[in-house]
């Protein structure tokens, strides 16, 4: 996947794969710029002209990037829906909440104007929103960001999705408000069995809620496993990095403060043809800075791209 | 920004930074056909208006009775006569000068007037800002042209008065830009280290202020100039403006409306100056705002 | 919104008044005496005493000015010097430049937002380039020579249509159109140029946003996307342009109705300044300020109704 822009050509993900289940919570981790969210975006195809994706997204046996238009469109928000992650933004600030949630209901189930606002209260009410027979001609100025939230999380529902993606979600919201929503993703996937991508950098999210995880450093692959696996066996010197970024007991070093992975992400115009992790890290020698580590099987279904994997910390 | 411009860059280390963005500036609008177009031939109407008595072909009010509203191309009359056998190029030419004057003129005066003030509301705020923008805000959408006819009304239709009309009627507008600009700039590092540093507020608004927000002058002057152009057009084709015999472009479109029918071409070439010339102007400043600010392109 | 109405309310109610006092003071700063011009080609100074008197042009100014405001308030102008009264000449003008603006408005909206939608949608491609240099000619063309070609095209040599004049609505409305046409697409020319810029930068603007990604995750028709979602957000910007445009359309309006030769308002204020006609000024002006008022008005009342932020006071932030 490359961006083709003023500047020249920009790689921003390579080499990304991975499928999910029904019912399958994914965590796709990473720091920001890594490439996540244009990942999930670019599998419905919500990059702007400029993206260049080579590849294929299989749903329900078809090929969502060779999907035709109106295909595609049947499929967004309804079979396939998405919460993005700015919630201040991502509502149109014209129009009532109620009416860009019944939007969805009309546009895909047919629902009178009548209708799709007697389900927008229902949904807004699902996503906790009090009093939502008030809330639901309000605008979105007149909400809080933890609502607003909701309400994108209640537009997404709103047709008993079969995939959420969901970018982010809880950035920006205090605590409660974000386990309120953790809870309220559970109760879809246990009720509709709906499979969910979650998208963060937030990797205590993630233990909290997903069944397996794709760690991405600067728009590849760097480690996939099930969750438990990956919290006990961490095998990517950037994933053990990340874990010491968590506050957690024991990712907490003898100074009490949080350990820093030092260096940045690099920028994606210099996509290396080499371990992309290499400046930062302490384990890389001559072979990870001029070849591409490949994915491989280092325990059962947990896959490193390293080329010296090892659970102890970096020293 | 492209490969080009980081090569130019790479190559020009040596000079100092001034010079290279001045350099990387020329480079940039040189790459725009259309503002470079607009450039050379604003600056042949300009270079046209002050050598009007060298390049005009005969005198603008010469009348020749044998040759009353000569066809283009006829009698050594390269865009015909008009009801009097004066020259028509050579009208033309002579025009330039009310067009150009009223054009630069009125813009001048309104940056004058208008930065000034635009300063004040956006240096000092408070109160002097709340008069300024309400008063701005009102006077915004004021229609020029009834500012033109009372001012002819007191002083007598000239092409003065209706420079200083179309130029007063300016100012609201520029006044909103520079009151914008100085509310930016003043947030800016480098002028809230001179104030810390003590500088007076002349030193700042003079030094620090006045000289960042130049570009944005330089583009707004040069799209009001075209207004200002077609301003005075349009106020001595009233008989407002510019009074006859003096040759204006104006007064000419109003000369040619009694002979639509017969006489078509004289309502056309004035016109097409007045239009061929502003829209050099504004092509040019269209190009200038790319080329100062490459983001609003998109 | 009602607080938000009632400020703005108050303020025109200021900037009527200012605008009377203005004017008043201004006409009688008017060089000539107004007694000369009442009287006409009568000399004698008895006669001109009459007339000063008659007229109260012997009282101090602010007495005549409270005495005209009052007799205005009661829709009184006063009389020409032709002795007809002011406010109904005012009357039988206005409706014509009405007709004249508002065609011009429509026409000149639909054309402005039109391109510029389109020039936005397709950035970059030849419509684009073709809008935006469409644009920019129109707003170097003088709108009066616009006016003398589509003349010259229409009327002189194609015969399609009326080369000027005015046929009222009541009396005839096809010849009515047919006569409004050409000057409401010269009027509204310029008012397009200027919105196709505005509205192609709103759209680029609405649709590089958040929300238009989320509409079109939705699932939304492109159409929808683009004509719902960007474009309502787009218009709110739009609306306030159109407002600061009306003074170009006032002073528009006078020069289109001196070429196509309509008696409308902008030719009544040209007239009324040639012949120095006080009264005839005072009534033009006032009415004109109120006009422009109230239409600045309108534009705040449709710029509230399409943007929720002000017609809905934020309950949180």
């Amino acid at each position: 996947m490359r961006f083709e822009t003023d500047q020249g050509t920009t790689h921003a993900v390579d080499r990304m794969s991975f499928t999910l289940a029904p019912g399958e919570v994914l965590g796709l981790v990473g720091e920001s710029g890594c490439g996540k969210s244009v990942t999930s975006m670019a599998i419905l195809r919500l990059l702007p002209d400029s993206a260049v994706v080579d590849g294929e997204a299989i749903f329900e046996g078809s090929d969502l990037l060779a999907a035709s238009a109106a295909h595609l469109r049947r499929i967004r928000g309804r079979k396939i829906s998405f919460v993005f992650q700015e919630p201040m933004t991502s509502l149109n600030p014209a129009f009532t909440v109620g009416r860009q949630i019944g939007e969805v209901l009309r546009e895909h189930m047919g629902l009178s104007r009548r209708e799709a606002r007697a389900r927008a209260i229902e949904l807004l009410d699902l996503v906790h929103i009090p009093e939502p027979a008030r809330r639901v001609d309000e605008y979105p100025h007149q909400l809080s960001g933890g609502m607003r939230q909701r309400v994108m999380i209640a537009m997404a529902l709103a047709c008993d999705p079969r995939i959420l993606i969901a970018d982010e979600p809880t950035t920006a919201l205090d605590v409660t408000i974000q386990a309120g929503i953790l809870d309220l993703m559970r109760e879809l996937r246990d009720r509709l069995g709906t499979a969910i991508i979650l998208i963060t950098h937030n990797l205590g999210v993630v233990a909290d809620i997903a069944d397996s995880v794709v760690v991405m450093y600067a728009g590849r692959k760097a480690e996939q496993a099930p969750v438990h696996e990956l919290f006990a066996h961490p095998q990517h010197p950037y994933t053990i990095g990340l874990l010491g970024a968590i506050p957690r007991p024991g990712g907490v070093d003898g100074s009490g403060r949080l350990r820093e992975i030092p260096g940045r992400v690099p920028s994606l115009a210099e996509l290396p043809d080499a371990c992309a992790f290499a400046p930062r890290c302490s384990r890389a020698d001559d072979r990870s800075r001029s070849s591409v580590p490949e994915l491989r099987e280092v325990r059962p279904s947990h896959f490193v791209a390293c080329f010296h994997p090892g659970a102890e910390p970096a020293a | 920004m492209s490969i080009v411009e980081v090569e130019a860059l790479g190559r020009a280390q040596r000079a100092s930074p001034q010079a290279l963005r001045r350099r990387l500036l020329v480079r940039r609008f040189l790459r725009r056909p259309f503002a470079v177009i607009g450039l050379v031939v604003a600056v042949a109407f300009i270079a046209v208006a002050v050598f009007a008595p060298w390049v005009a072909p005969y005198s603008a009010s010469a009348t020749d009775f044998d040759a009353l509203l000569t066809k283009p191309g006829f009698h050594g009359h390269l865009l015909g006569t008009d009801e009097l056998g004066r020259d028509i190029l050579s009208r033309i030419i002579w025009g330039a000068r009310a067009s150009i004057q009223a054009g630069v003129f009125a813009t001048l005066l309104a940056i004058a007037i208008a930065v000034p003030i635009g300063l004040i509301a956006g240096y000092y705020r408070g109160w002097a800002d709340l008069v300024i923008s309400r008063i701005t805000d009102v006077l915004l959408a004021f229609p020029f042209l009834i500012l033109a006819v009372g001012l002819a009304a007191i002083l007598g239709p000239s092409l003065l008065n209706a420079t200083l009309a179309i130029g007063i009627g300016a100012v609201p507008g520029l006044v909103r830009i520079a009151r914008g600009e100085t509310l930016a700039l003043r947030e800016e590092d480098y002028v809230r280290a001179a104030v810390v540093n003590g500088a007076s507020d002349a030193i700042v608004l003079g030094r620090h202020i006045v000289p960042n927000m130049m570009s944005t002058l330089l583009v707004q002057a040069t799209v009001t100039v075209p207004a200002a152009i077609i301003g005075e057009a349009a106020l001595s084709f009233l008989g407002l403006g510019v009074q006859p015999p003096t040759p204006s472009w104006g007064v000419m479109l109003a000369d040619a409306q009694s002979y639509l029918s017969q006489a078509p071409s004289l309502a056309l070439y004035p016109g097409l100056a007045i239009f061929l010339c502003s829209l050099s102007f504004n092509l040019l400043g269209d190009g200038l705002r790319d080329v100062f600010d490459p983001r609003t392109r998109r | 919104m009602g607080g938000f109405l009632l400020r703005r309310a108050g303020a025109a109610l200021i900037v009527i008044f200012l605008a009377s006092i203005l004017v008043f003071a201004g006409v009688r700063a008017l060089p000539g005496d107004p007694a000369l011009a009442l009287g006409g080609e009568d000399r004698d100074p008895v006669v001109l005493e009459h007339i000063r008197h008659k007229y109260g042009l012997d009282e101090p100014v602010p007495i005549q000015y409270a005495k005209w405001a009052w007799l205005a308030l009661h829709g009184d102008l006063g009389v020409d010097s032709r002795q007809l009264p002011v406010a109904h000449t005012i009357v039988s003008r206005l409706p014509i430049t009405l007709e004249l603006a508002g065609l011009s408005i429509l026409f000149g909206t639909l054309l402005g937002v039109l391109t510029g939608v389109i020039a936005a949608v397709r950035r970059g491609k030849p419509s684009d380039h073709a809008s935006t240099m469409l644009a920019l000619v129109g707003l170097s063309l003088p709108h009066f020579w616009l006016g003398l070609l589509l003349i010259i095209l229409f009327a002189v040599n194609l015969g399609w249509l009326p080369a000027g004049g005015y046929v009222s609505l009541r009396e005839d409305p096809i010849e009515n159109l047919r006569h409004m046409l050409l000057p409401a697409l010269v009027l509204g020319s310029g008012l397009s140029a200027v919105l196709m810029r505005q509205m192609r930068s709103a759209m680029l603007d609405s649709l590089s946003a958040d929300y238009v990604r989320t509409a079109r995750a939705k699932g939304l028709s492109e159409f929808r996307v683009v004509g719902v979602h960007a474009l309502r957000n787009s218009l709110i910007t739009v609306t306030t342009v159109i407002g600061l445009q009306l003074g170009a359309l006032i002073s528009g309006a006078v020069i289109t109705e001196q070429i196509f030769g309509i008696a409308g308002f902008g030719r009544l204020t040209v007239d009324a300044v040639n012949q120095r006609d006080y009264a005839l000024i005072q009534g033009v002006v006032i009415v004109a300020a109120a006009g422009y008022v109230v239409v600045n008005l309108a534009v705040d009342v449709a710029y509230s109704l399409l943007n929720p932020r002000i017609r809905v006071a934020g309950a949180a932030r």
